[in-house]
């Protein structure tokens, strides 16, 4: 849109990534004279606000400064040696795939930073919080920006550490647990996936990803495709979550700290699916061919898992956890962003990459707003919360509850919202998927996930009713409705939300012409 | 006249020309340990400190002296008809496994000074430095050694010092059941290699490792089993100097019986000196008998790994010294992913590149692991029962060392921000999985995780909330500078994995 030199853009990037850890860096140590604020507490805060918005302002300006015309082309590209002996390589670069991923993680994590400055969960030092909290954003910024096998799963792997210390030390109850299985579930899943890595880049020579997806001096057979197809998908799989690898979700999400529980949902479960577009679809499309009906297969089990795991903990005396029920519905929805990719058409994939999106922007908000009402009342159990009649929010915080009923409806794809496109882009993609997969077996499929849909309706619209709606007793105390600091956190999701719904072009407009070029493989 | 010449002629083909620049590392070692023990027949009680600091300087002098010989091979004690068969070679492999041996001793050397201070009387400081150093240029010695008497020799004497070195605290039970454990085990392992020597020499007719790889192939059809159970015996007695199961078993009780120090060094150089000689004998000696050692090399590291982690994961945090034996299980699952390499060697034609993996990650490890112990003896010194609960709140009453030892832990468990660790893991599966050994490296994976479980825990434990005060103790310098050294070493690296990683890419020999 405005013109930015290469090179300014190329140092935005670079800044995008390294900037985090240096602040991360600069959190453990003393504030310099000047920046002292009222506490260290609040100094260090602060900090994390400032380099969070930061690197959302380069961000914000990479989008700016992005050849918009050309969105199939990888900008902003540096490529520097780094360690000759493995092969590896600094390569960082951004295209329409990978842009409004890095927007969305620069921008959830400034929200978090801010929430975080107004309300600071329970639990040790503001220190080593945000510092955790930058180090995570520089991970996932990084997982979108690298275009190094090797290197993406380094910044795979930067993630865990840090949100593992934010669930074990600013986690709810059960905390422990949840971060173990949390990390040792992801570990398994990457350390296999490493192997798959290595395995692609032996056969062919190079780690490189634009070489990988471009280049055919030597291409992989049919077997090593199929076996990095397997080795890689789990990895990949365990992270998005695909059920049956999705038990670690729930109980990371009910554990996690408000702030934990967005970038969990709204972030970090990109960089599977992430992973499967950036790295899969292109390089060993033959495997991917051979387990896309699997992957489809296990996608819709997750829609229709996820719904009905939510409709069990939404019914009365279930003593369902409000969080609980969010991260379910993360799966049913991470279900079909998988469906979309099974596709491997580019419908189906331009979808996947919409609902990537929406996901993080809607269900980020609703964590938000499930963190909100936990703070006020205390509790997240909707039997606790609802009683006998129904919560009443309504009546006792409307803000908060039209808020809540907003998210509600965006996470059930409400048409003219940003949950709808991503949806129903996948299903028809389902509807007509690639050459070589089996037409029936993906109508059967699109048939079950439309079904999931309307199970999805039905438990949010279950929630909105417990929670939102009922009787206001005489003698309830009364709930502070939405605070300044909790509008300005969460009017950018809302807006957000809005605005992809209504103007779907601005992000399909960006994907599409890199996901066509990533399935035709052509050259950049 | 010509008499004269002809007497020179004679003189220079008996009398072999030595190349003193090329034996200095081992050499120095050995002299300033001798030097060490008469010095301390000479020095007053008050000035033996004097003593340790003569042998840190030996041992920075020794290592010192590599840096002449980076810019080529050289070779002496050569056979006098055949100038290309030595018995001690100065390569690229030989350098950075004595680099690796000596920075190791020379950091174990480091946490002795603290420790034989705060022993006071109770270890003897003489000897301490003396069989230190020896064990030292032993093991200096050995990279280079290309015969297998000349190996033999530098394996003993880097083990026999060791013995002692374990047994030294006078009066301590466990120190001496310790040392006896160790003794007896070891010992018996070098007779079964030394049998195994034997039956090649006999089937060969040579000790030089170059000369075996070409006569191994031609010998007689009636002594192949001869040569078949030599090869065998050979490989037994070095397996267990790398804590290979099932010649583990002596390494957990060595550990806590040994002067902490001692541990530290017998972790990083006891195991350097067994793998350096595994690849010597395999990849040099035998590259004809690939079929044979690969094979078991690579079940030999899977069950390493998986004896030795799970091994540490079974370790209670509150059992005396858990601390120690946690590090020494955990030595042990590390010795299994040296091997790693060292078996993809025997599967592929580049065998040099394979063995660099298991030197790049050797070196990663001496120096993280290392500086795992260095902050171990720190913590021992106020609380003597080392054990892992001890070192909860560490991060409250010393943020820099806690920081420092979750960083050390997280290298060894090969997650960012240990990059290095990291990426020394990549080097060893790629080698795996370029070698085909798919199984292999789906082993390792899920011991990867088995470690980090472990490793983690402890971490995690640094920066828990301390059940008591903290109390501000001072640290003494050696152990300052120790662990200063490990945790730059280790950041450095992290930032440029290159500079070790290099030699899994190049051609050592």
């Amino acid at each position: 849109m405005i013109d930015i030199s290469e090179s300014v853009m190329q140092f935005l990037l670079a800044f995008v990534v390294v900037g985090p850890l240096l602040g991360a860096a600069a959190a453990l140590l003393p504030a310099p004279p000047g920046l002292k604020g009222k506490s260290p507490e609040q100094a260090v805060l602060r900090h994390g606000v400032t380099v969070t918005g930061a690197i959302l302002i380069a961000a914000v300006v990479l989008a700016l400064g992005f050849d918009h015309d050309q969105p199939s082309k990888m900008q902003a590209s540096t490529d520097i040696s780094w360690i000759p002996a493995l092969d590896v390589r600094i390569h960082l670069g951004i295209d329409g795939i990978s842009l409004p991923l890095l927007v969305l993680t620069a921008l959830l994590t400034f929200l978090c930073a801010l929430y975080s400055y107004f309300k600071m969960p329970a639990g040790p030092t503001p220190k080593a919080f945000v510092a955790l909290l930058l180090v995570l954003e520089s991970g996932t910024l990084a997982t979108f920006a690298v275009l190094d096998l090797l290197l993406f799963f380094l910044a795979f792997e930067m993630v865990l550490i840090p949100m593992y210390f934010l669930i074990a030390r600013w986690g709810g109850e059960q905390r422990t647990q949840a971060a173990w299985r949390f990390i040792l579930y992801t570990l398994l899943g990457s350390v296999v996936m490493l192997l798959g890595l290595l395995l692609i880049g032996l056969k062919s020579g190079t780690f490189d990803m634009v070489a990988l997806a471009t280049d055919n001096d030597r291409p992989l057979t049919t077997s090593v495709q199929v076996i990095a197809v397997l080795a890689i998908g789990i990895g990949l799989a365990v992270k998005t979550p695909m059920w049956p690898l999705h038990s670690w979700l729930p109980d990371a999400h009910t554990a996690a700290p408000t702030v934990g529980s967005v970038l969990l949902a709204g972030v970090l479960l990109k960089m599977g699916t992430y992973g499967f577009v950036r790295i899969l679809l292109p390089v060993a499309p033959d495997g991917m061919r051979t387990f896309a009906p699997y992957l489809a297969a296990f996608a819709v089990v997750g829609i229709i898992y996820g719904s009905l795991a939510c409709l069990a903990l939404a019914k009365q005396g279930a003593k369902g956890d409000l969080k609980r029920l969010i991260a379910y519905s993360s799966v049913g929805h991470m279900g079909f962003v998988l469906l979309g990719i099974a596709t491997m058409t580019t419908t189906g994939v331009n979808g996947a990459l919409f609902a990537n999106i929406a996901h993080g922007l809607i269900t980020g908000l609703l964590f938000f707003l499930v963190g909100a009402l936990k703070d006020r009342t205390g509790t997240t159990d909707l039997d606790t919360l609802a009683e006998e009649t129904g919560a009443a929010l309504y009546g006792k915080a409307p803000r908060l509850g039209g808020l809540l009923a907003f998210g509600a409806v965006a996470s059930l794809g409400l048409p003219g919202l940003a949950g709808f496109w991503g949806e129903m882009l996948a299903l028809f993609g389902a509807f007509r998927p690639a050459d070589g997969l089996s037409r029936p077996a993906f109508l059967t499929f699109m048939a079950i996930a439309a079904f999931g849909t309307l199970l999805t309706a039905a438990y949010l619209l279950v929630v909105v009713r417990r929670v939102c709606m009922g009787a206001i007793p005489q003698d309830s105390p009364k709930l502070a409705d939405v605070q300044t600091y909790e509008f300005a956190a969460w009017t950018p999701l809302v807006a957000l939300t809005v605005v992809a719904g209504l103007w779907p072009k601005a992000l399909l407009g960006l994907t599409d012409p890199a996901v066509q070029q990533l399935l035709a493989g052509g050259t950049r | 006249m010509s008499s004269q010449a002809h007497a020179q002629d004679l003189a220079q083909s008996v009398v072999q020309s030595v190349d003193w620049l090329a034996i200095a590392p081992p050499t120095i070692a050995a002299v300033v340990g001798l030097a060490v023990l008469v010095a301390d027949l000479f020095v007053g009680d008050g000035k033996k400190a004097l003593l340790g600091w003569i042998s840190v300087a030996g041992l920075a002098a020794s290592a010192l002296m590599l840096l002449p010989l980076v810019d080529g091979d050289r070779a002496t004690f050569c056979l006098t008809g055949d100038a290309d068969v030595c018995s001690y070679t100065a390569d690229r492999f030989t350098l950075v496994i004595q680099f690796l041996v000596l920075g190791g001793a020379l950091l174990a050397a480091l946490l002795s000074v603290t420790t034989l201070k705060d022993a006071g009387r109770r270890l003897p400081e003489g000897e301490f430095w003396f069989l230190l150093l020896s064990s030292a240029a032993g093991a200096a010695l050995l990279p280079a050694s290309r015969d297998l008497a000349t190996l033999v020799v530098a394996l003993e004497v880097a083990s026999l010092p060791a013995f002692a070195l374990v047994g030294i605290r006078y009066g301590d039970r466990k120190s001496s059941e310790a040392a006896l454990k160790f003794f007896l085990s070891s010992v018996t392992a070098t007779a079964v290699s030394l049998m195994g020597i034997s039956f090649v020499y006999a089937s060969t007719g040579t000790l030089y490792l170059t000369q075996i790889a070409d006569r191994i192939q031609q010998v007689d059809g009636q002594l192949q089993t001869l040569t078949q159970t030599g090869v065998v015996l050979t490989l037994v007695g070095f397996a267990f100097k790398t804590a290979a199961v099932p010649f583990h078993f002596w390494v957990p009780d060595t550990y806590v019986g040994a002067p902490l120090p001692v541990a530290a060094y017998l972790s990083v150089v006891g195991k350097a000196v067994g793998f350096s000689g595994l690849i010597l004998v395999t990849v040099v000696a035998l590259p004809s008998y690939a079929d044979a050692w690969g094979p078991a090399l690579a079940v030999l590291a899977a069950l390493t790994m998986t004896v030795g982690n799970v091994g540490a994961l079974r370790q209670q945090s509150t059992r005396a010294y858990s601390a120690v034996r946690l590090l020494a299980w955990s030595s042990v699952g590390q010795a299994g992913y040296l091997l790693v390499p060292i078996a993809a060697a025997g599967y592929t034609r580049d065998a040099d590149r394979a063995v660099g993996s298991t030197v790049a990650y050797a070196l990663m490890y001496a120096a993280v692991n290392l500086g795992a112990f260095a902050v171990a003896a720190l913590v021992a010194r106020t609380s003597p029962h080392n054990r892992i609960s001890d070192y909860r709140g560490l991060y409250a009453s010393r943020p820099l060392t806690a920081l420092v030892l979750g960083f050390f832990l997280l290298c060894l468990a090969g997650l960012p921000p240990g990059v290095i660790g990291l990426f020394a893991k990549v080097a060893v599966f790629s080698a795996a999985v370029d070698a085909g050994l798919g199984w292999l490296a789906v082993v390792m994976a899920v011991n990867v995780v088995i470690a980090l479980f472990y490793y983690l825990q402890w971490t995690a434990l640094l920066f828990r909330a301390p059940e008591g005060e903290p109390e501000k103790h001072r640290v003494p310098a050696p152990l300052t500078a120790a662990i200063a050294l490990t945790a730059v070493l280790g950041v450095v690296l992290s930032g440029a994995p290159q500079l070790v990683l290099r030699f899994s890419a190049t051609a050592l020999f």
